[in-house]
Protein backbone atom coordinates (compact mmCIF):
# COMPACT_ATOMS: atom_id res chain seq x y z
CA UNK A 1 0.00 0.00 0.00
CA UNK A 2 1.36 3.39 -1.02
CA UNK A 3 0.20 6.76 0.17
CA UNK A 4 0.73 10.27 -1.17
CA UNK A 5 1.62 13.44 0.76
CA UNK A 6 -1.88 14.92 0.71
CA UNK A 7 -3.24 11.70 2.13
CA UNK A 8 -0.61 11.74 4.91
CA UNK A 9 -1.55 15.31 5.88
CA UNK A 10 -5.14 14.19 6.45
CA UNK A 11 -3.91 11.90 9.19
CA UNK A 12 -1.27 14.12 10.83
CA UNK A 13 -3.45 15.04 13.80
CA UNK A 14 -4.72 11.49 14.39
CA UNK A 15 -1.16 10.20 13.94
CA UNK A 16 0.11 12.55 16.66
CA UNK A 17 -2.67 11.38 18.98
CA UNK A 18 -1.89 7.71 18.28
CA UNK A 19 -5.34 7.21 16.78
CA UNK A 20 -4.31 5.77 13.41
CA UNK A 21 -4.84 2.02 13.03
CA UNK A 22 -1.75 -0.15 12.75
CA UNK A 23 -1.68 -0.88 9.00
CA UNK A 24 -2.20 2.74 8.02
CA UNK A 25 0.32 3.87 10.63
CA UNK A 26 2.95 1.52 9.17
CA UNK A 27 2.19 2.89 5.69
CA UNK A 28 2.57 6.45 6.91
CA UNK A 29 5.81 5.52 8.68
CA UNK A 30 7.25 4.12 5.44
CA UNK A 31 6.26 7.31 3.62
CA UNK A 32 7.86 9.45 6.31
CA UNK A 33 11.15 7.60 5.95
CA UNK A 34 11.62 8.98 2.45
CA UNK A 35 9.52 12.17 2.39
CA UNK A 36 11.26 15.09 4.02
CA UNK A 37 8.29 17.42 3.47
CA UNK A 38 5.84 15.20 5.34
CA UNK A 39 8.44 14.55 8.06
CA UNK A 40 8.90 18.29 8.52
CA UNK A 41 5.12 18.88 8.54
CA UNK A 42 4.70 16.17 11.18
CA UNK A 43 7.61 17.43 13.32
CA UNK A 44 6.46 21.05 13.16
CA UNK A 45 2.83 20.18 13.94
CA UNK A 46 3.87 18.02 16.88
CA UNK A 47 6.16 20.82 18.08
CA UNK A 48 3.28 23.32 17.92
CA UNK A 49 1.00 20.95 19.88
CA UNK A 50 3.64 20.58 22.61
CA UNK A 51 4.27 24.32 22.83
CA UNK A 52 0.62 25.41 23.09
CA UNK A 53 0.10 22.87 25.90
CA UNK A 54 2.70 24.59 28.07
CA UNK A 55 1.22 26.43 31.07
CA UNK A 56 3.45 29.42 30.32
CA UNK A 57 1.44 30.27 27.18
CA UNK A 58 -1.70 31.16 29.15
CA UNK A 59 -0.80 32.31 32.61
CA UNK A 60 -3.51 33.34 35.03
CA UNK A 61 -3.48 37.08 35.74
CA UNK A 62 -1.68 37.97 38.99
CA UNK A 63 -4.10 37.63 41.91
CA UNK A 64 -6.73 35.82 39.82
CA UNK A 65 -7.13 32.94 42.21
CA UNK A 66 -7.28 35.14 45.33
CA UNK A 67 -9.94 37.36 43.81
CA UNK A 68 -11.97 34.34 42.67
CA UNK A 69 -11.92 32.72 46.11
CA UNK A 70 -12.65 36.00 47.90
CA UNK A 71 -15.74 36.44 45.76
CA UNK A 72 -16.71 32.82 46.35
CA UNK A 73 -16.25 33.31 50.08
CA UNK A 74 -18.73 36.16 50.00
CA UNK A 75 -21.18 34.00 48.04
CA UNK A 76 -20.75 31.08 50.41
CA UNK A 77 -21.39 33.38 53.36
CA UNK A 78 -24.67 34.45 51.78
CA UNK A 79 -25.82 30.89 51.95
CA UNK A 80 -26.44 29.73 48.41
CA UNK A 81 -29.20 27.35 49.40
CA UNK B 1 4.41 22.37 35.40
CA UNK B 2 3.27 20.13 38.14
CA UNK B 3 -0.38 19.33 38.57
CA UNK B 4 0.05 16.54 41.06
CA UNK B 5 -2.91 15.38 43.09
CA UNK B 6 -3.57 15.79 46.84
CA UNK B 7 -6.60 15.20 49.01
CA UNK B 8 -9.36 17.67 48.25
CA UNK B 9 -9.19 19.28 51.66
CA UNK B 10 -5.70 20.56 50.95
CA UNK B 11 -6.60 21.44 47.36
CA UNK B 12 -6.05 18.43 45.22
CA UNK B 13 -4.04 19.79 42.37
CA UNK B 14 -4.44 19.15 38.71
CA UNK B 15 -7.22 18.45 36.25
CA UNK B 16 -6.24 14.91 35.34
CA UNK B 17 -9.31 12.74 35.79
CA UNK B 18 -8.95 9.30 37.36
CA UNK B 19 -11.52 7.04 39.02
CA UNK B 20 -9.98 7.95 42.40
CA UNK B 21 -10.31 11.65 41.60
CA UNK B 22 -13.90 11.19 40.50
CA UNK B 23 -14.68 9.44 43.78
CA UNK B 24 -12.92 12.23 45.73
CA UNK B 25 -14.99 14.80 43.90
CA UNK B 26 -18.22 12.90 44.54
CA UNK B 27 -17.41 12.71 48.25
CA UNK B 28 -16.48 16.39 48.32
CA UNK B 29 -19.77 17.34 46.63
CA UNK B 30 -21.76 15.23 49.11
CA UNK B 31 -20.08 17.01 52.00
CA UNK B 32 -20.61 20.47 50.51
CA UNK B 33 -24.29 19.74 49.96
CA UNK B 34 -24.47 18.47 53.55
CA UNK B 35 -23.25 21.85 54.77
CA UNK B 36 -19.44 21.91 54.56
CA UNK B 37 -19.52 24.75 52.07
CA UNK B 38 -15.91 25.77 52.62
CA UNK B 39 -14.88 22.62 50.72
CA UNK B 40 -16.14 24.22 47.52
CA UNK B 41 -12.89 26.19 47.26
CA UNK B 42 -10.92 22.96 46.95
CA UNK B 43 -13.46 21.43 44.59
CA UNK B 44 -13.33 24.25 42.05
CA UNK B 45 -9.61 25.01 42.32
CA UNK B 46 -8.37 22.34 39.82
CA UNK B 47 -10.80 23.68 37.20
CA UNK B 48 -10.22 27.41 37.60
CA UNK B 49 -7.45 27.67 35.06
CA UNK B 50 -9.45 25.75 32.44
CA UNK B 51 -12.49 27.95 33.10
CA UNK B 52 -10.42 31.11 32.63
CA UNK B 53 -8.56 29.96 29.50
CA UNK B 54 -11.78 28.81 27.85
CA UNK B 55 -13.52 32.11 28.60
CA UNK B 56 -10.50 34.12 27.50
CA UNK B 57 -10.60 32.25 24.20
CA UNK B 58 -14.29 33.04 23.79
CA UNK B 59 -14.33 36.62 25.02
CA UNK B 60 -10.86 37.86 24.10
CA UNK B 61 -10.50 40.15 27.11
CA UNK B 62 -8.66 39.25 30.30
CA UNK B 63 -10.91 41.40 32.50
CA UNK B 64 -14.10 40.03 30.94
CA UNK B 65 -12.81 36.46 31.17
CA UNK B 66 -11.94 36.90 34.84
CA UNK B 67 -15.36 38.30 35.67
CA UNK B 68 -17.04 35.52 33.69
CA UNK B 69 -14.87 32.94 35.47
CA UNK B 70 -16.04 34.26 38.85
CA UNK B 71 -19.67 34.14 37.70
CA UNK B 72 -19.13 30.60 36.47
CA UNK B 73 -17.71 29.46 39.80
CA UNK B 74 -20.69 30.98 41.62
CA UNK B 75 -23.14 29.29 39.22
CA UNK B 76 -21.37 25.98 39.75
CA UNK B 77 -21.76 26.40 43.50
CA UNK B 78 -25.41 27.43 43.29
CA UNK B 79 -26.24 24.54 40.95
CA UNK B 80 -24.12 21.90 42.61
CA UNK B 81 -27.17 19.97 43.74
CA UNK B 82 -28.07 19.49 40.05
CA UNK B 83 -24.81 17.73 39.22
CA UNK B 84 -25.83 14.12 38.71
CA UNK B 85 -22.44 12.62 38.04
CA UNK B 86 -23.39 11.29 34.62
CA UNK B 87 -20.56 13.38 33.18
CA UNK B 88 -17.24 14.23 34.77
CA UNK B 89 -17.33 17.19 37.14
CA UNK B 90 -14.89 19.21 35.02
CA UNK B 91 -16.97 18.56 31.90
CA UNK B 92 -20.03 19.90 33.68
CA UNK B 93 -18.13 22.92 35.02
CA UNK B 94 -16.75 23.81 31.58
CA UNK B 95 -20.23 23.47 30.06
CA UNK B 96 -21.41 26.08 32.56
CA UNK B 97 -18.39 28.25 31.68
CA UNK B 98 -19.18 27.93 27.99
CA UNK B 99 -22.81 28.92 28.56
CA UNK B 100 -21.63 31.91 30.59
CA UNK B 101 -19.35 32.93 27.70
CA UNK B 102 -22.08 32.43 25.09
CA UNK B 103 -24.52 34.48 27.17
CA UNK B 104 -22.06 37.35 27.32
CA UNK B 105 -21.37 37.14 23.59
CA UNK B 106 -25.10 37.30 22.90
CA UNK B 107 -25.47 40.34 25.15
CA UNK B 108 -22.88 42.28 23.19
CA UNK B 109 -24.52 41.16 19.95
CA UNK B 110 -21.55 39.20 18.70
CA UNK B 111 -22.15 36.77 15.86
CA UNK B 112 -19.29 34.72 17.23
CA UNK B 113 -20.11 31.12 18.03
CA UNK B 114 -23.19 31.24 15.84
CA UNK B 115 -23.32 31.94 12.13
CA UNK B 116 -19.62 32.59 11.63
CA UNK B 117 -18.84 29.20 13.03
CA UNK B 118 -21.44 27.52 10.88
CA UNK B 119 -19.97 29.22 7.82
CA UNK B 120 -16.47 28.16 8.72
CA UNK B 121 -17.66 24.58 9.14
CA UNK B 122 -19.59 24.51 5.87
CA UNK B 123 -17.03 26.17 3.70
CA UNK B 124 -14.34 23.75 4.67
CA UNK B 125 -11.52 26.11 3.83
CA UNK B 126 -7.89 25.43 3.07
CA UNK B 127 -6.30 23.33 5.76
CA UNK B 128 -3.12 22.35 3.96
CA UNK B 129 -0.07 22.74 6.18
CA UNK B 130 2.93 24.96 5.56
CA UNK B 131 5.37 23.17 3.26
CA UNK B 132 8.73 22.67 4.87
CA UNK B 133 11.70 20.58 3.93
CA UNK B 134 13.15 20.49 7.42
CA UNK B 135 12.16 21.50 10.92
CA UNK B 136 14.39 22.53 13.78
CA UNK B 137 12.57 21.90 17.03
CA UNK B 138 11.58 24.82 19.22
CA UNK B 139 12.25 23.58 22.77
CA UNK B 140 9.77 24.30 25.56
CA UNK B 141 12.54 26.27 27.35
CA UNK B 142 12.19 28.90 24.63
CA UNK B 143 8.91 29.83 26.35
CA UNK B 144 11.02 31.66 28.92
CA UNK B 145 10.95 34.34 26.22
CA UNK B 146 7.63 36.15 26.64
CA UNK B 147 7.65 36.95 22.93
CA UNK B 148 7.18 33.27 22.02
CA UNK B 149 4.20 32.85 24.38
CA UNK B 150 2.73 35.98 22.80
CA UNK B 151 3.08 34.57 19.28
CA UNK B 152 1.39 31.32 20.34
CA UNK B 153 -1.47 33.21 22.01
CA UNK B 154 -1.88 35.33 18.88
CA UNK B 155 -2.06 32.21 16.70
CA UNK B 156 -4.74 30.69 18.92
CA UNK B 157 -6.67 33.97 19.02
CA UNK B 158 -6.69 34.08 15.21
CA UNK B 159 -8.39 30.69 14.90
CA UNK B 160 -12.11 30.66 14.08
CA UNK B 161 -14.03 30.08 17.33
CA UNK B 162 -15.01 26.50 16.61
CA UNK B 163 -11.38 25.55 16.15
CA UNK B 164 -10.06 27.65 19.03
CA UNK B 165 -12.42 25.98 21.51
CA UNK B 166 -11.23 22.56 20.44
CA UNK B 167 -7.55 23.49 20.75
CA UNK B 168 -8.15 24.96 24.20
CA UNK B 169 -9.92 21.86 25.50
CA UNK B 170 -7.84 19.16 23.80
CA UNK B 171 -4.34 20.60 23.46
CA UNK B 172 -4.17 23.23 26.19
CA UNK B 173 -6.32 21.64 28.89
CA UNK B 174 -5.49 18.13 27.64
CA UNK B 175 -9.02 16.82 28.02
CA UNK B 176 -10.02 13.45 26.56
CA UNK B 177 -11.85 13.66 23.24
CA UNK B 178 -15.10 12.38 24.73
CA UNK B 179 -14.97 14.93 27.55
CA UNK B 180 -14.16 17.85 25.21
CA UNK B 181 -16.91 16.83 22.79
CA UNK B 182 -19.41 16.77 25.68
CA UNK B 183 -18.45 20.31 26.75
CA UNK B 184 -18.94 21.59 23.20
CA UNK B 185 -22.06 19.51 22.53
CA UNK B 186 -20.61 17.90 19.39
CA UNK B 187 -19.73 14.36 18.39
CA UNK B 188 -16.26 12.96 18.89
CA UNK B 189 -15.97 12.65 15.11
CA UNK B 190 -16.68 16.35 14.62
CA UNK B 191 -14.21 17.14 17.39
CA UNK B 192 -11.45 15.20 15.60
CA UNK B 193 -12.12 16.96 12.31
CA UNK B 194 -12.00 20.35 14.01
CA UNK B 195 -8.85 19.48 15.93
CA UNK B 196 -7.12 18.36 12.75
CA UNK B 197 -8.06 21.58 10.97
CA UNK B 198 -7.10 23.72 13.94
CA UNK B 199 -3.66 22.15 14.18
CA UNK B 200 -3.13 22.57 10.42
CA UNK B 201 -4.06 26.26 10.66
CA UNK B 202 -1.74 26.72 13.64
CA UNK B 203 1.14 24.93 11.94
CA UNK B 204 0.75 27.00 8.78
CA UNK B 205 0.66 30.31 10.62
CA UNK B 206 3.28 29.48 13.21
CA UNK B 207 5.91 27.59 11.22
CA UNK B 208 7.49 30.67 9.60
CA UNK B 209 7.23 32.64 12.86
CA UNK B 210 8.85 30.08 15.11
CA UNK B 211 12.09 29.70 13.17
CA UNK B 212 13.95 32.22 15.29
CA UNK B 213 13.14 30.27 18.46
CA UNK B 214 14.57 26.95 17.29
CA UNK B 215 17.36 25.27 19.20
CA UNK B 216 20.80 26.13 17.89
CA UNK B 217 22.39 23.39 15.75
CA UNK B 218 24.47 21.04 17.86
CA UNK B 219 28.24 21.39 17.73
CA UNK B 220 28.37 17.86 16.32
CA UNK B 221 26.95 19.19 13.07
CA UNK B 222 30.04 21.29 12.48
CA UNK B 223 31.31 20.67 9.00
CA UNK B 224 35.08 20.33 8.64
CA UNK B 225 36.96 23.60 8.71
CA UNK B 226 34.40 25.45 6.69
CA UNK B 227 31.90 26.62 9.23
CA UNK B 228 28.53 25.38 10.30
CA UNK B 229 26.57 22.84 8.39
CA UNK B 230 23.15 24.21 7.51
Amino acid sequence: MRIDCRHVWQYISAYIDGEVEAVLRATIDRHLETCEICSAVLDSTRNVVVLVADDRVFELPAGFSSRLHERLERELALGGD
Amino acid sequence: MGRAGKSFEEGYGGPVTTPARTEQEAECIRRILAGEKHLFHALIRPSERAIYVMLLGMLGSEAEAEDAAQETAIKVFLNLKNFRGDSQFRTWVLSIARNEGLGRLRKIGSRKEDSLDAEAEDQGGDFTPAFLTSWREVPAEALERKELAGILREAIAKLPDIYRNVVILRDIEEMEGKEAAAVLGITEGALKVRLHRARALLQRWLAPRLEGFAARPAAAKRKGFFGWKR
